[in-house]
C-alpha cells in the first residue's frame, strides 16, 4: 500500500525539462528567443518572438550576443529551437525574397519609418541617408537617419548596408565596419569600387539622354542604358536644368 | 517591465516544476505534459493581465495553477490518449534521489501511463491528493467537489491502480 501512495509521490517530484521555465516565458512573450544559423555572411544570430524577427548579429558566441542584446533591446532572451520554417526564411530574406516579419516595438516612430523605408531599397542598389528622410517626410534629418540606422537591431535583414553617404562614399556601418559594408554590397550585386570612384568625380546621377530620365547611378531602371546615350550629373539643378527629370522608381529628386 | 509581468515571473520560478509533474500525471507523456503546462502558464498570463490588483493579491497561485491545468487537460480535443513508454533505452535511466529504491525515470513513465489511464475523476482526484500533496480541502477546493466525493474518488483510484478489489483504506 505504502509503495504506491510513495511513487505517486515521486511522480509529483519530477522535474521539468531543462530551460522549460525560460520557455514559458517567451511563450508568453515575455523573452524573446534565440538561435544561430550557418548562412551566406557566415554564423548569424537572430532573436525572434511572436511578433517576428526582433534582433540579429554576427556575435563570435552565444553569450556575446545575450549580452548584446541586453543592452539594444533590454528585453529578456532565451535559447531555444528555431520554429521549422525560419533557416528557410533567413536564407530567402538574404536572397532578395522578402519573406520576414519584424518586430520593431521599443524603437520609437521615427526609427520604426526609417526601417521601413530602409527594407524597400532594392537588392544591388543603395541609396543616400538623405533619400531616407526625405522619402519619410522628415528632409531634415539626415543625422538622426544615420543614427536610427546605426542602431538597427536587425542588421542583414533591414539593409541598412544599402544607405551611403550622400557624396556617394560608402559610410560606416554598425553591422562590422565599412569592410563588412563593402563586402556585403558586393555580394548583392553593387558594383562598390565603380560607385566610389563616381563618388569622387562628384558624378551623382545618370541622365540618359534617349528617355530624358535621371537615376541613382545603382537604380536597375537605367542598369541598360547604352554608354553613348548616358549624361553624369553632378546636382539635381544641373539635371532639371539639361532637361531631365528625376526617376520615378528610385526617386533621386522629389517628383514635382 | 510592469507589475503582472514580474509576478508572473515569480510564479514561473515558483511553480514550473510542478505545473509540470502535475501536466505528466494527468497527460501520461512529457510531450502533451509540456503542451499542457505551457498552456496552463500562458492563460495565466492572460488572465492575470486582465485581473485587478486586489484579486492578484487575494490570488491562491498554487490552487489557482491547478485548476487552470485541470480545465487544460478537460479542454484537450483529442482527449488524453496515454502514450506507450520508450523501452529501447533512447533517454539514459536517471536516478531520481539518492536513496534506496529511487524510481528509474523510466519507471516513473510508466507510472504516469497508468494514472493517466484512469477514469478522469478519479485521476484528477488520485494526482491532486498523492502526487501534488495536496490535502482534501485543497483538492475538493481546486476540483469544486465535496470533500467526500474527493476522498471516495481517491479511494477508488487508488484501488484501480493497484489493481485490486478487495475494501482498504489508505490513510
Amino acid at each position: 500500500m505504502t509503495t504506491l501512495t510513495t511513487d505517486l509521490k515521486r511522480l509529483g517530484e519530477v522535474k521539468a525539462p531543462p530551460g522549460f521555465a525560460g520557455r514559458l516565458l517567451a511563450h508568453v512573450g515575455m523573452a524573446d528567443s534565440y538561435n544561430h544559423f550557418e548562412t551566406v555572411l557566415g554564423t548569424v544570430y537572430v532573436a525572434w518572438n511572436r511578433q517576428g524577427v526582433s534582433a540579429a548579429s554576427r556575435s563570435a558566441s552565444a553569450a556575446e550576443f545575450e549580452e548584446w542584446f541586453r543592452k539594444e533591446v533590454g528585453r529578456r532572451l532565451v535559447p531555444a529551437e528555431a520554429p521549422k520554417d525560419l533557416a528557410a526564411k533567413i536564407e530567402d530574406e538574404l536572397q532578395g525574397r522578402r519573406r520576414m516579419r519584424f518586430d520593431l516595438r521599443g524603437l520609437t516612430p521615427f526609427e520604426q519609418a526609417v526601417l521601413r523605408k530602409t527594407r524597400e531599397i532594392p537588392r544591388g542598389e543603395v541609396r543616400p541617408y538623405g533619400w531616407v528622410a526625405r522619402e519619410i517626410g522628415r528632409p531634415a534629418a539626415v543625422r538622426a537617419v544615420g543614427t536610427a540606422l546605426a542602431n538597427n537591431p536587425i542588421p542583414y535583414f533591414i539593409p541598412c548596408h544599402r544607405v551611403v553617404r550622400m557624396d556617394g562614399q560608402i559610410g560606416n556601418y554598425g553591422g562590422g565596419g565599412p569592410e563588412a559594408k563593402r563586402s556585403i554590397l558586393t555580394m548583392e550585386g553593387v558594383r562598390v569600387k565603380r560607385l566610389e570612384e563616381l563618388a569622387r568625380t562628384g558624378k551623382r546621377y545618370q541622365g540618359v539622354k534617349t528617355t530624358g530620365i535621371f537615376c541613382y547611378p545603382t537604380c536597375h531602371t537605367g542598369r541598360h542604358a547604352l554608354e553613348k546615350n548616358i549624361v553624369w550629373l553632378h546636382d539635381e539643378a544641373s539635371a532639371r536644368a539639361a532637361g531631365f527629370r528625376p526617376c520615378k522608381v528610385c526617386r533621386p529628386a522629389a517628383v514635382a | 517591465m510592469d507589475g503582472t509581468e514580474r509576478l508572473f515571473e515569480r510564479m514561473v520560478h515558483e511553480h514550473h516544476d510542478r505545473v509540470f509533474a502535475l501536466s505528466l500525471a494527468l497527460t501520461g507523456n512529457r510531450h502533451d505534459a509540456e503542451e499542457v503546462a505551457q498552456d496552463t502558464f500562458l492563460r495565466a498570463y492572460r488572465a492575470l493581465v486582465t485581473y485587478e490588483p486586489d484579486r492578484i493579491r487575494e490570488l491562491k497561485q498554487k490552487a489557482w495553477l491547478h485548476r487552470i491545468a485541470l480545465n487544460v487537460v478537460r479542454n484537450r480535443t483529442r482527449g488524453v490518449h496515454p502514450r506507450l513508454v520508450e523501452l529501447n533505452g533512447s533517454e539514459p535511466d536517471q536516478a531520481l534521489g539518492t536513496e534506496d529504491g529511487a524510481l528509474l525515470k523510466m519507471e516513473l513513465d510508466a507510472l504516469a501511463v497508468r494514472v493517466a489511464g484512469l477514469p478522469p475523476r478519479y485521476r484528477e482526484a488520485v494526482v491532486l491528493r498523492h502526487v501534488q500533496e495536496l490535502s482534501y480541502q485543497e483538492a475538493a477546493d481546486a476540483l469544486g467537489q465535496p470533500v467526500g466525493t474527493v476522498k471516495a474518488n481517491v479511494h477508488r483510484g487508488l484501488k484501480l491502480l493497484r489493481g485490486d478489489d478487495h475494501d482498504d483504506t489508505d490513510n
